[in-house]
């Protein structure tokens, strides 16, 4: 272990880490060992086509799929995923935003946030329902505290799938393409959303094809492709002067796609 | 005159008699019938290869097979196997296999219903297996086998007459007796339908303000 | 030791013994759901007709109808009109036909509810198509919407023979010469219920199995090329 001089060890250390992480599917090799650790405050944006392993390995960073090898860990605290309740512990504290929102159908906006405070925090139901409105707040929905997942819009449901991660106090977030199932004109609401937890500090791995988003606040682009990474560095460098050839052709390709515009 | 003389001192009291055993006949064997039923269901979705195959081969049978079949062979059959059950013990048992697997048939379609990416969500906001069951699955999965579960309970009322076939005498039993013995038999099977028929049409009614009152909105339209 | 091998041979020679028997009893149990089945298609058809098209009166007098025959039990139908409503009327009918009749009455109820989906989830282009051609309402239901109604109820046309098949050991109560009447009358003498209940199942599988496969093959010859309904 080192110790840099003036830097505090909390600040070098990384909050996350993640080392070669492994996973078939019968003959399918899906993540050809994948390593990546990531400091507090960072955000680190997984591009590559798809198909490339990105929705894979960060399902596996929080074992909602379980890598045939690979270690893990949270604040230099090894995770043992076999051991249930630290699985548990573990998984609150790493929040997850998925393409599909994936918002309890059954459970209104607000009762969808105070679901978990209740009955995996263990808060009582007053301080849970005041913390769930906040959350709600934050990502501009307080109106539709109400509303049932089938009375939103795609980008609603997101930003309240967003509160819901939010509102469990995560040292991490993994964002799983989390605009890629919206429509063009509802992406902007949920970019300016995850753009306020970057102001904030939040540390997040995110998988996204929004360029213009990523070469303006990424720290590192990593680039995944065939279950592995074939290159990160900083956002400029990958996307306008990148090594790889693969690369090269992936961020002009993508860039032509997407376009600047975030 | 006469005939409403009949109907007060000998239909209804006759038949008042035959409700409470149909009653004690219907209620466990819901009971019952449910729990199988979603036990059975949830084992045809989330069990084992092996489990999977018998629970299917559990619904094949007992949807395949008469209920009268049934109750003959649990009152009738299992005698020579040396288990003798009496007639309203057999009857619980036939209702309460065969509604279960009908049961089973709507809690499975209603678990398919829910989508996969819920239980990764509940699973990464850290959600026990348990929790998860209690929380997101079956609140989803029971909204949605109701409309089927709520049928099958209204055809157990109607089911329940068969017990008399084994020598349960409930409602329909006692209309017989009283029947044979009169020579009324018009009068008093007619009440007797009267009888089902205000049973099925309150059962229908509970279960509808039941459905109402779980709605939830948009709920059901995606699958 | 030597009981036991010859009680198994017992078993199966009694059901074997009593199968010819069993299998007339089965030939009896088609000719009831047959019957049941063809009552209950032609007075399905106009129920459901009514109930989509007709006045509200109508509609109301339909609504009873159904409500009755699918609220009142079976075994409780059975008795009432054979020991009640016909012998009032001084109709003189054999077992076999009030079975037929009765089971028909309660099935036109419940397919009358599978044509009514049917028609009601043809698209609406289809009736108005038909009537801008100048047909009268009767031709425009019988040439157009029927046909395709009637298609689309295949599906649940064959569960309903399953029920009605199961139901049909019911009217064993009456004294109907069926599976299930036959299989007891030879249980109680050989003192073997409980193999040859199991044949007596083991037949209604075959007989639901065979019911359903038969449907399935009209379903195909029927179709229209392309025709898909969602």
């Amino acid at each position: 272990m080192e110790s840099a001089g003036f830097v505090s060890i909390s600040e070098m250390e990384p909050i996350l880490r993640v080392e070669n992480v492994r996973k078939r599917y019968g003959k399918r090799e899906i993540l050809k060992g994948v390593s990546l650790s990531i400091r507090r405050g960072e955000l680190k944006v997984l591009i590559g086509p798809s198909g490339g392993g990105k929705s894979t390995f960060l399902q596996c960073i929080n074992y909602l799929v379980t890598p045939d090898e690979g270690d893990i860990w949270l604040e230099g605290r090894h995770i043992d995923h076999t051991h249930k309740r630290e699985l548990y512990r573990y998984r609150q504290q790493v929040g997850m935003i998925f393409q599909d929102f994936n918002l309890f159908d059954h459970l209104s906006a607000v009762q969808n946030i105070e679901v978990s405070l209740i009955h995996v925090k263990r808060m009582d139901r007053k301080p849970a329902r005041e913390r769930a409105m906040a959350e709600l707040e934050r990502v501009g929905l307080r109106g539709h505290a109400d509303h049932y997942p089938a009375q939103l819009s795609g980008g609603q449901k997101q930003r309240v799938s967003i509160a819901r991660a939010l509102a469990m106090d995560p040292k991490v977030m993994l964002l799983d393409e989390p605009t890629s199932a919206l429509d063009p004109e509802l992406i902007g609401e949920v970019l300016s959303v995850i753009k306020d937890l970057v102001a904030n500090g939040m540390t997040m791995i995110m998988a996204t094809h929004q360029i213009g988003f990523s070469r303006a606040l990424a720290d590192e682009i990593v680039f995944m492709e065939d279950g592995r990474i074939l290159e990160r560095g900083p956002p400029l460098k990958i996307l306008s002067d990148a090594k790889c050839e693969r690369t090269r052709e992936f961020c002009s390709k993508i860039t032509e796609l997407y376009g600047e515009a975030d | 005159m006469e005939e409403l003389l009949f109907l007060q001192r000998e239909i209804l009291p006759a038949l008042f008699k035959g409700l409470k055993v149909s009653i004690l006949l219907i209620v466990p064997s819901a009971f019952c019938g449910l729990c199988i039923g979603i036990l059975v269901g949830a084992l045809r979705v989330y069990g084992g290869a092996a489990a999977r195959r018998i629970a299917d081969i559990y619904v094949a049978l007992f949807r395949g097979v008469p209920l009268v079949v049934q109750l003959f062979t649990w009152y009738f059959g299992l005698p020579h196997v040396g288990i003798y059950l009496s007639p309203f013990t057999a009857s619980v048992l036939g209702f309460s296999l065969c509604s279960g697997a009908y049961h089973s048939e709507y809690v499975r379609g209603a678990l398919l219903s829910i989508k996969k990416g819920q239980l990764l969500a509940a699973q990464a906001l850290g959600f026990t297996k348990l929790r998860m069951v209690m929380i997101v699955i079956l609140p989803q999965g029971l909204r949605r086998a109701l409309p089927g579960c709520g049928n099958e309970l209204i055809y157990l009322i109607k089911y329940s007459s068969l017990a008399y076939m084994v020598t349960c005498i409930e409602l329909t039993g006692e209309a017989k007796i009283l029947a044979s013995h009169s020579f009324k038999y018009l009068e008093v099977f007619f009440a007797v339908g009267v009888f089902y028929l205000v049973l099925v049409s309150v059962a229908g009614r509970l279960l509808h303000y039941l459905e109402e009152h779980l709605t939830l909105p948009g709920f059901e339209h995606h699958r | 030791m030597k009981g036991s091998v010859t009680a198994m041979p017992d078993k199966l020679i009694a059901v074997w013994n009593a199968l010819p028997y069993m299998l007339g009893g089965s030939l009896v149990t088609m000719g009831v759901v047959a019957g049941a089945m063809l009552i209950g298609l032609f007075g399905g058809i106009p129920l459901a007709v009514g109930q989509v098209y007709g006045k509200p009166a109508l509609k109301r007098i339909i609504g009873i109808y159904i409500w009755f025959f699918r609220g009142v039990p079976l075994l409780v139908l059975l008795f009432l009109f054979y020991f009640g409503l016909f012998s009032l009327l001084d109709i003189n009918l054999s077992a076999f036909t009030v079975a037929v009749i009765v089971l028909g009455l309660i099935s036109a109820a419940y397919q009358s509810q599978i044509f009514r989906g049917s028609i009601l989830s043809l698209p609406e282009g289809q009736l108005k198509a038909a009537r801008a051609l100048g047909m009268s309402d009767f031709k425009a239901v019988h040439l157009i919407v029927l046909p395709q109604a009637l298609r689309l109820s295949i599906p649940a046309w064959s569960n309903e023979y399953s029920i009605v098949l199961k139901d049909s050991a019911v009217t064993y109560a009456l004294g109907v010469a069926e599976i299930m009447a036959r299989t007891h009358f030879v249980a109680t003498r050989t003192y073997q219920h409980l193999p040859l209940y199991m044949a007596a199942g083991l037949i209604y599988l075959v007989l639901t199995y065979a019911g359903t496969k038969g449907l399935r093959i009209l379903e195909s010859r029927v179709r229209i090329r392309g025709y898909s309904h969602s």
